[in-house]
């Protein structure tokens, strides 16, 4: 490893950028530097998170009104199944990936991710599995309509589209597992000298306990779907109950990735709400440690609450009661986190540009969704609430409100960093608000849906229903609307440098090692170890 | 080229129908006059369904109870957030303090929601074991999820014997492709055959499938149970309450997932015996002489009947097929002079479609097969004879 650290202390980088950055084309096809990656990975999430919305569009569509109007039942099957995928594994996830290419070297004090052409390896691994993902749409039959989770033996009925799916889940499962070693080796290898592990920025360290996350869990999904794929052509019958398989197999198998694969997905967003609430509250993040210890217990948990998602399979008592048990114990940890923040913005002094709107829009909603996860774990209850809408609406309000905004705060709070170029504070009030506004006309009225006894992935429902999935489907477009805005208004002006220049510091209170290199961050940095204060936050020579 | 050019356009059409449907809908907000349904959703209901069985009250009770607390909790917090957020901003003057830590204040907030939590679950426990307890039922009936269809089989009990399947109605099924379904209370909750139980006993569903997992579900009695192919799972439920309760399939199982509903009739003991010993005659006189020999003419009427109910929502009423789905309309194996392959599939199956072996008796599957040999535009003048099926079945 030595020979990684040494590295970057060699002078031939030092001052000629311009010799050494390839120039158009190449220079994304061929990046090896941790900055250009993350903007990749940027780009490739929202351009995911985009194709994502447009089907969720499409289903809401289709619910605007009782009856067929749009589309057929398969179609439909089909527009929830990818939508749910290109969201998990295309939008959320890269987005991610994408901050932590951005962000982990230059929290940490690092020249660039410990292996850069396996960091390119690793995001060009994403295009054709997406490619193949939304190519799936033209193949013969149609994509996959087995539901994001894929469960066994319906996905034995699909056409070969499946099998186009179960090699992009491969590939991605790849990608991710290399962009977790990588972040691994970069987080415990390349701290600037001084920065402790107890001394590190928050986003780093659920990044770090992310990553452990990952590659636990990947596997055991690349397993779940190659046996999916032996059972389809080659004779297996690990979940055919014909020759002798157990199709609930799979969803154990399934939700043993699955459930921490939800944390996989909020962690970060942890991470970023812990960096974002500080710095306008201006006062030190409180309970520092307990953060940690709490990250740290809920990825542990995560790996003994997966059944939760069964319960409706038949469960003896005993495997009920345990996994009811251990899911509400998941409460306690992130309890504490909100708890955590609220003692934060306690007596601070606080200021509410928008990247703090939408950590606290975040703190707020996300908790609504932490809520209804407690109601959901409650296994009586949940037997009335399985597979209806509450679960949607339950899922959203932790995903959309919890990981898609944590990841719009930090992209309003990293963004000047990145781009050299402050956003439009107006706009990013009017984006945030509509999204908040939109997106709780969308999930909440999914609540009373779910109790009322509406079941999930259906093309069509009972009249009742008919107002409350009116008001959702209008909720969604306006959603989507805002997200338009978003790129055209906001992402596009600071792209192409329109706006403000965006000083060193733009905010007052922010603390760590990106705020001690200049806007844009140049090419390199920190290409030398730097001097850190015993804060671990300043450069001191 | 042409295909995408057509599907753009057929887009822009949608597009340009939701505009104006949006426009309509916005314009007579209360143009849908649709009533409750009793037993099934009431209009914009907020809560779950009003229990019928001791069970669902619990699970309403332990709900409403998870939903005060969590509300206060709410409340609490972020009263607690909103006054921090309104007292200590930078334009009021604040000025921030130092602390960042407090160990006492930590542990704190770490026990007193472990203890909340506990609370909890606790009450939540004597329910999940109840829910469990299938034991001393009165009436065991197995449940067999087929795409898209419910199978009812009296196993043990009162009614022992009686089997049937119960399928969404075929003009429901209909009006939801229509577009406008108009304003129907029971919309796509109306079956054909209703399971039928009596009142104040304790009835046991063994559920399972025949090909994919599907769920068996009714609100009102709060029961859940997936019904997964190759295994038997159990629940139970025991109806305080005579009347109709609807439920739908809760697991995703493929194209017909929306259409294959649950309804319960629950009646008196009386009115329950009697029907039963009405279905007992009535399966007397249908147990058929399979070495009877049918008229064209008959098996045509019964034929059509079969195929509207099991096989048009794949290969479409237009015997045209759809998507995966084959035509059989000019179908070679639908023509072909012997009638060994297509009665193998129809018996067995074959990649999507499900073998009807175990759903349609010897004569209804003469009786489709001599229909789609005879239909549209196939015109072979085959017959098939239900004597024929016993031969295939026991090759």
């Amino acid at each position: 490893m030595s020979a990684v650290l040494d590295h970057p202390t060699g002078h031939v980088h030092d001052h000629h950028d311009d010799h050494h950055a390839p120039t158009g084309w190449r220079r994304w096809v061929f990046a090896t530097n941790h900055k250009d990656i993350g903007t990749l990975y940027l780009l490739f999430s929202f351009t995911m998170l985009i194709i994502g919305g447009i089907l969720a569009l499409c289903i809401r569509a289709e619910l605007f009104q009782p009856g067929l109007q749009f589309f057929n039942p398969e179609q439909f099957n089909q527009f929830t199944t990818m939508h749910g995928l290109i969201m998990v594994f295309g939008a959320i996830m890269p987005a991610f990936v994408g901050f932590a290419n951005w962000m982990i070297p230059l929290q940490i004090g690092a020249s660039d991710m410990a292996f850069a052409r396996m960091n390119n390896f690793s995001f060009w691994l994403m295009i054709p599995a997406a490619l193949m993902l939304v190519g799936s749409f033209f193949m013969p039959g149609g994509a996959p309509a087995a539901g994001w989770t894929l469960y066994a033996p319906l996905t034995l009925q699909m056409g070969p589209s499946m099998d186009a799916g179960i090699f992009a889940m491969h590939i991605l499962g790849a990608s991710s597992i290399m962009g977790s070693i990588n972040i691994i080796v970069t987080i415990l290898n390349m701290r600037a000298p001084g920065m402790t592990l107890m001394k590190m920025p928050m986003f780093a360290w659920t990044w770090l306990i992310t990553a452990y996350l990952l590659i636990a869990v990947m596997p055991v999904l690349a397993g779940a779907i190659t046996m999916t794929l032996t059972d389809r052509h080659f004779g297996t019958s690990f979940f055919t109950p014909a020759g002798g398989g157990d199709p609930v197999m799979y969803q154990h198998i399934f939700w043993f990735f699955g459930h921490p694969e939800v944390y996989i997905m909020i962690l970060p967003a942890f991470g970023i709400i812990s960096q974002i609430v500080p710095a306008f509250a201006r006062k030190r993040l409180f309970g520092y440690a307990s953060m940690v210890y709490a990250t740290a217990s809920i990825a542990i948990l995560s790996f003994i609450v997966w059944a939760h998602h069964m319960f409706a399979t038949g469960m003896p008592v005993t495997g009920q009661l345990f996994f009811m048990y251990a899911t509400m114990l998941i409460a306690v940890p992130t309890g504490v986190k909100i708890f955590n923040w609220l003692a934060t913005m306690w007596r601070g002094s606080m200021t509410f540009e928008t990247p703090m709107l939408w950590a606290i829009g975040f703190i707020f909603v996300f908790t609504m969704g932490g809520f209804t996860g407690l109601i959901c774990a409650v296994a009586p209850i949940d037997i009335q609430i399985q597979d209806t809408y509450y679960v949607v609406a339950h899922f959203h309000y932790v995903l959309v409100a919890g990981s898609l905004y944590a990841l719009f705060a930090g992209v309003y709070y990293w963004g000047p960093k990145w781009t050299g170029v402050m956003y439009s504070e107006t706009r990013g009030k009017i984006h945030f608000w509509g999204s908040l506004i939109f997106f709780n006309l969308t999930f909440f009225p999914m609540h009373f849906l779910g109790l009322a006894g509406m079941p999930r992935r259906y093309a069509d429902y009972p009249m009742q229903f008919a107002d409350f999935n009116m008001v959702a489907s209008l909720g969604a477009f306006g959603f989507g609307l805002m997200q338009v805005y978003f790129f055209v208004f906001v992402v596009i002006p600071m792209m192409r440098g329109k706006g403000a220049p965006a000083p060193q510091k733009p905010w007052e209170a922010a603390e760590g090692l990106e705020w001690e290199v200049p806007s844009p961050a140049p090419f390199h940095t920190f290409e030398n170890p730097p001097k850190l204060d015993v804060t671990a936050t300043r450069v001191i020579g | 080229m042409t295909m995408m050019n057509s599907d753009v356009h057929q887009l822009v059409r949608r597009w340009r129908q939701l505009a104006l449907t949006a426009a309509v809908a916005l314009a007579s907000q209360s143009a849908l006059a649709v009533n409750d349904l009793p037993g099934g959703p009431a209009v914009n209901q907020l809560n779950l369904q009003p229990a019928v069985t001791k069970i669902a009250h619990e699970q309403a009770w332990l709900h409403n109870m998870m939903l005060v607390i969590c509300l206060a909790i709410f409340i609490a917090v972020f009263g607690v957030m909103f006054y921090s957020i309104f007292k200590h901003r930078k334009s009021k003057g604040a000025v921030a303090a130092n602390f960042h830590e407090s160990v006492k204040v930590e542990i704190a907030w770490t026990v007193v929601p472990f203890i909340i939590v506990i609370l909890m679950a606790l009450p939540a426990t004597k329910v999940v074991v109840a829910m469990k307890d299938t034991t001393n039922a009165d009436i065991t009936i197995k449940a067999t999820g087929y795409q898209w269809k419910w199978g009812y089989d009296y196993v043990k009990g009162e009614g022992e014997g009686i089997g049937f399947v119960s399928t969404l109605d075929a003009s429901q099924r209909a009006l939801s492709d229509s577009g406008k379904p108009g304003e129907v209370d029971n919309y796509l909750l109306k079956v054909d055959h209703p399971l039928v139980v009596p009142v104040n006993k304790k009835v046991r569903i063994i559920t399972t499938a025949q090909d994919v997992i599907h769920a068996w579900m009714v609100p009102a009695f709060g029961v859940k149970q997936d019904a997964i192919p190759g295994f038997v799972r159990d629940t139970w439920f025991k109806a305080e309450q005579e009347g109709d309760f609807y439920g739908q399939c809760a697991e995703l199982c493929g194209k017909e997932h929306a259409y294959m509903p649950i309804h319960v009739k629950v009646l008196s003991q009386q009115a329950y015996t009697a029907w039963v010993q009405d279905e007992q005659k009535k399966l007397a006189a249908k147990a058929e002489d399979p070495s009877k020999v049918w008229t064209m003419d008959e098996l045509m009427a019964r034929g059509e009947k079969v195929y509207t109910a099991n096989c048009a929502v794949c290969h479409q009423p237009t015997g045209k097929g759809a998507g995966q789905f084959p035509p059989l309309d000019g179908s070679k194996v639908v023509l072909a002079e012997s009638h060994a392959e297509q009665l193998h599939v129809v018996l067995n199956g074959r990649n999507q479609m499900p073998a009807w072996k175990g759903i349609l008796k010897d004569s209804e599957i003469a009786a489709v097969v001599t229909y789609t040999k005879n239909s549209w535009s196939n015109k072979t003048g085959q017959i098939v004879q239900p004597a024929e099926v016993v031969a295939e079945r026991a090759k």
